[in-house]
């Protein structure tokens, strides 16, 4: 059943067979599945997909496994809301949020790469698999290690909301936290990866781990009717999900399942780390690695990986790139929250909070579709509340006691 | 300025194997010339044809990206380690 070909480095062009690597030996550069898209075209169509379970594997051809998914099943097919009262808020017309932080079974959209690095690390035959993360993908490793029943090693800094490390300690993972930034951690995996057999998801399964993100743009497209939006605006950390989103929209127009893809690409980043946000503003291709300071700590990658084509994916679409404070990205949180109900964690206040900007500035138009990209789930983000909301009220459990508070609240309006 | 050199697997098949070796040199600049003169081929590896360091590589002084210090031209000092890691992995 498999439509892949092999791995292609995405510099040089170098092709490689398919195997546990990630980078070309020649010039380092990241190595791309190759699909036949000319097969694909004869079997894939809507109708087929639409008959499908709803999950992401309703796109298996275009998901880079050999053999069935063997974990993850019921990943995927999150809401995607039609967002009105946000709408009102920003004052635009036509507005969705695509929901990823209902994700099953870990609240964030690290559910669909994991879905597809964990199926295709046992068929290559890992007994471990591995990551570097600044928490969701922790999440989202050791949940799906655990229902496969291999061993899981997670590498994380030590610094990481509580959230991400319980939601990671209770699926009985090796949780390693280590003192520095996630480049820090990241760099350390690259040489245990090198010493170790592990399938690290998001180093030698990398190109085929990426690949899970395309079914979060494909579930866009397929929602809103077999159409891709004219904006759309993705959160940044390495630079991975907005080149995917990118491809996926070309994917499908190259197929013939959508007219062609002509939505403009924005990036999302937090000001307290956005090279890759700085970059495009200054009309440069070359990126400066930074020392993160945010609280958007899933999005703290001062060194991001694919930051050189996320930049490529903004311009070439006809997007732009912007970044927030944090306290924009708590604003952002709550405005979310307030309008439409969904509780996203801080990465999800930097989207809407970038929004909301690049609305205002005018880079995006009032009146055509727009859809914000929600990765990840408030309730893993806490920290970042503390302080920031409406107290609650205590009261005994006696009516006179709640009508005093009524009276009380009454005076204060 | 001695300097121990780390090498990843894809450059090893350049040093006969070997996953550390010694170089000398002021600068990193000078340091991947003297790596060249007796591993010929690991510069144009490590660097572009126009001389900077590839896109998808980071090298590190002692745990430092030298794109904080001063690039290619950052100073080395005896007993200096440098790191050559492959930037495509994470996120």
């Amino acid at each position: 059943m498999s439509y892949v070909q092999g791995l292609k480095c995405r510099e040089c062009a170098r092709e490689y067979p398919k195997e546990p690597v990630n980078i070309c030996e020649f010039c380092f550069g990241p190595l791309e599945v190759v699909y036949d898209y000319e097969a694909i075209g004869k079997v894939l169509s809507r109708e087929l997909i639409a008959s499908r379970m709803p999950n992401m594997w309703r796109y298996v051809e275009l998901l880079p496994l050999d053999e069935a998914p063997t974990v993850g099943h019921d990943v995927g097919f999150t809401p995607l809301v039609r967002a009105d009262n946000l709408a009102r808020a920003l004052g635009v017309s036509e507005l969705y949020v695509k929901n990823d932080a209902v994700s099953y079974p870990t609240l964030s959209f690290k559910d669909r790469v994991v879905a597809v690095a964990v199926s295709k690390a046992r068929e290559f035959g890992f007994d471990t698999v591995a990551c570097a993360s600044t928490g969701n993908l922790a999440n989202a490793v050791a949940a799906c290690a655990a229902s496969a029943g291999l061993n899981s090693y997670i590498f994380i800094p030590s610094d990481l909301e509580q959230g991400k490390v319980l939601g990671t300690q209770i699926f009985g993972t090796n949780l390693v936290a280590v003192r520095g930034t996630y480049d820090d951690v990241n760099r350390l995996c690259t040489e245990i990866a090198d010493k170790y057999c592990w399938a690290f998801v998001n180093i030698n399964i990398r190109p085929f781990y990426a690949e899970g993100s395309k079914a979060y743009a494909f579930e866009i497209a397929e929602q809103l009717g077999w159409r891709t939006p004219q904006h759309i605006v993705v959160p940044m950390a390495g630079g991975s999900l907005i080149t995917k989103v990118h491809k996926a929209f070309k994917e499908f127009a190259q197929l013939g399942l959508i007219e062609a893809a002509k939505t403009r690409i924005y990036g999302a980043q937090a000001a307290g780390c956005s090279p890759i946000v700085t970059a495009v503003k200054h009309e440069t291709d070359l990126f400066k690695p930074v020392k993160p300071k945010t609280i958007a700590k899933s999005l703290a990658i001062g060194n991001p990986a694919d930051g050189y084509y996320a930049i490529q994916t903004m311009t070439q679409s006809g997007g732009w790139g912007e970044d927030v404070t944090d306290a924009e990205i708590i604003a952002a949180m709550k405005l979310l929250a307030e309008t439409e109900g969904i509780f996203t964690e801080t990465a999800g206040g930097v989207t809407v909070g970038v929004t909301k900007k690049l609305i205002e500035q005018g880079r995006i138009p009032r009146d055509e579709s727009i859809v914000i990209c929600i990765t990840g789930n408030g309730l893993k983000t806490q920290e970042a509340l503390h302080g920031e909301l409406t107290e609650q009220h205590l009261i005994d459990a006696k009516l006179t006691s709640f009508e005093a508070l009524l009276v009380e609240k009454e005076a204060q309006v | 300025m001695a300097v121990k050199v780390r090498i990843p697997t894809p450059l090893r098949s350049l040093t006969e194997g070997q996953a550390e070796v010694a170089a000398d040199g002021k600068t990193v600049q000078e340091m991947i010339e003297n790596l060249e003169n007796r591993y010929a081929g690991i510069r144009e590896r490590i660097c572009d044809e126009n001389g900077r360091l590839r896109r998808f590589v980071n090298l590190y002084l002692n745990d430092e990206d030298i794109r904080f210090l001063s690039d290619l031209d950052t100073e080395l000092h005896d007993g200096d380690t440098l790191s050559i890691v492959p930037a495509i992995a994470g996120g």
